[in-house]
């Protein structure tokens, strides 16, 4: 399997974008070489606004962009992204449906090293309950391009949350992407895991696994956590014998409420994978956190267990 | 829209009419810091900007964005005397479903640039409209109105940053300075000054104004246009209410309510 990083990707693709498109326009908050909005910045430096450490008049500064009619795309840690400038999203870009789009990088607990302040664990949750956002969150380098092409094509405030560290591609070459879709990863009939993030690997991981002791496990990519085409949720949710929700997030207010909020009243058992109710922690390296946050196939394969018990 | 000063003066007048009626009786409004503002709200719709109010989004406009979204009453009153909609709709300000929201709705109300109201963010995004109006090479002007109690916001000063960095000439600030917030007295609720030193310190070139004098407001912005290379601040000293003698720089009337007798006698002031 290909591994890709996520933020290359973006970036790589940014810069496609300010190629094809002169509206397209970037802006950073000091963490460029990180983001890899340089590569943009390099190319289009009248197009590239440093807005220095200043997420909340960086937001608002996009809306006033996206008003002469630009697409902004802002940049920071996920964290920072979504929490320092809620407030800037809220009123300045969602009440009234700006072309902005927010991506925060760095997100979940990948940011290993610098801990709680720099991990964002809640930030789905917080953009997803803004009316009039888009919530995105790729599986991999493959579907970040797709994704990042897209949202630069739709009118409107969406909000993409990346991963720091290399990916293995899931999302095959040839899909089409479309926001608001989940995606069958792989076939199965025993159990369905609805993953998004990183997850998406981690339930393919163990999926493989547990193929070899006769169980067998449909996954499916949800990376459009709002909107969400909630029938084909449904219809993937059929015929299987329980479902597990997984993603690198709180439990609260990201994929797990989403799954079962769209499968309440069916008989299927789920159980839900992701952070418990706890900020994160530095680590030296990014595997150490997902095993104590129990972001791993093994917590998967567990919870399938459980179901099949 | 060249008007004379007599004329303007009577604008600024009909305006704070217009807010009066808003207002009603019985219910609160954002009486003080509209009619600190008449004056140049008054210029800057029928002197000063480029704008057609039958063309609501032509793009070689002037733009007016109202930071301190909650004097919304005095920029309903300029567009509906504009003609940006009917007058009819000043009638049904803040009633469900209404055009005229209780702030500033770029969605709803012909003429409004952007949603604002969350304090200290109109003027961010002010500077990212000037500075994609000079990204396209664009000669219209960004006119922004800010409060001397909004200020205390420290979104003010990023974007107080970010415009002299950018070097935003095509962005005019107006601070509308009427020494009263929705508690009390800045200098001794909350004080925001010197406004001068930080505002040069924060790289803009500063002029003052009388904000309830017509010729001198005219006079300050045309000074202003001679200015490149910088943002300008203006400092308009105001009167809170000021044009409704019992509610000049009285704080009550920041949103307060008008009795039937305040209402008549503030009526007849202003006719």
């Amino acid at each position: 399997m290909k591994i890709q990083n996520p933020r290359q990707v973006y970036g790589e693709t940014l810069l496609e974008l300010g190629k094809e498109n002169k509206n397209i326009v970037v802006l950073e908050a000091d963490l460029s070489k990180s983001t890899m909005s340089c590569l943009f910045e390099e190319q289009f430096p009248n197009r590239f606004f440093e807005m220095g450490i200043g997420e909340a008049n960086m937001t608002s500064f996009a809306a006033g962009l996206s008003l002469t009619g630009k697409v902004a795309f802002t940049n920071s840690f996920a964290v920072f992204a979504s929490g320092r400038a809620y407030d800037q999203i809220r009123q300045a870009i969602c009440i009234s449906k700006l072309n902005v789009k927010i991506v925060g990088s760095s997100a979940g607990l990948s940011d290993f090293g610098d801990g709680s302040t720099h991990q964002s664990v809640e930030d789905a949750a917080i953009m997803r309950a803004i009316p009039n956002m888009t919530v995105l969150v790729p599986a991999d380098g493959i579907e970040t391009r797709k994704m990042t092409r897209k949202i630069a094509a739709y009118n409107g405030p969406v909000y993409m949350r990346l991963n720091r560290n290399d990916l293995p591609d899931v999302f095959p070459e040839d899909e089409e992407y479309e926001i608001g879709e989940p995606y069958l990863v792989r076939e199965g009939n025993d159990i369905v895991v609805f993953a998004n993030g990183i997850m998406v690997s981690k339930a393919l991981n163990a999926a493989e696994i547990l193929d070899k002791t006769g169980i067998s496990v449909r996954v499916i990519n949800v990376s459009s956590l709002k909107p969400i085409n909630e029938e084909k949720i449904k219809k993937f949710a059929v015929g299987v014998k329980g479902i597990i929700t997984a993603e690198e997030h709180s439990l609260i207010g990201g994929l797990a409420d989403v799954i079962t909020f769209i499968l309440r009243g069916q008989n299927s058992p789920i159980e839900c994978v992701g952070i418990e109710d706890r900020f994160g922690q530095s680590a030296h390296s990014y595997d150490e956190l997902l095993v104590e946050y129990g972001l791993t196939p093994e917590n998967i394969i567990r919870s399938v267990k459980k179901l099949l018990s | 829209m060249n008007k004379t000063i007599q004329e303007l003066e009577k604008m600024a007048r009909k305006l704070r009419y217009n807010v009066v009626q808003m207002i009603g009786v019985g219910q609160k409004g954002h009486l003080g810091g509209s009619c600190s503002l008449a004056d140049i709200v008054a210029v800057l719709y029928f002197s000063r900007m480029k704008h057609k109010p039958e063309n609501p989004s032509w793009e070689d406009r002037d733009r007016f964005l109202l930071s301190k979204g909650h004097a919304a009453l005095i920029q309903y009153a300029a567009l509906a005397e504009a003609g940006y909609f009917s007058k009819d709709e000043i009638n049904k300000v803040k009633s469900l479903g209404a055009m005229l929201q209780g702030h500033p709705d770029m969605k709803t109300t012909p003429g409004i640039e952007a949603n604002t109201g969350s304090l200290g963010q109109g003027l961010s995004m002010a500077c990212g409209i000037a500075a994609g109006l000079k990204l396209d090479k664009k000669e219209s002007n960004v006119y922004c109105i800010i409060g001397d109690g909004e200020i205390a916001e420290g979104q003010i000063w990023e974007a107080a940053m970010t415009a002299s960095y950018y070097k935003l000439d095509n962005l005019v600030v107006f601070l509308d300075k009427n020494n009263l917030q929705a508690t009390g007295q800045i200098i001794r609720r909350y004080n925001t000054n010197p406004l001068v030193e930080k505002w040069l310190a924060f790289g803009w070139h500063v002029l003052e104004t009388d904000g309830h004098n017509i010729k001198e407001i005219i006079e300050t912005l045309d000074k202003a246009d001679t200015i490149k290379g910088q943002p300008k601040l203006i400092i308009a000293h105001t009167i809170k209410g000021k044009g409704i003698p019992f509610a000049e720089d009285v704080v009550a009337f920041h949103n307060g309510e008008l009795t039937q007798d305040q209402f008549e006698q503030a009526c007849k002031e202003l006719t």
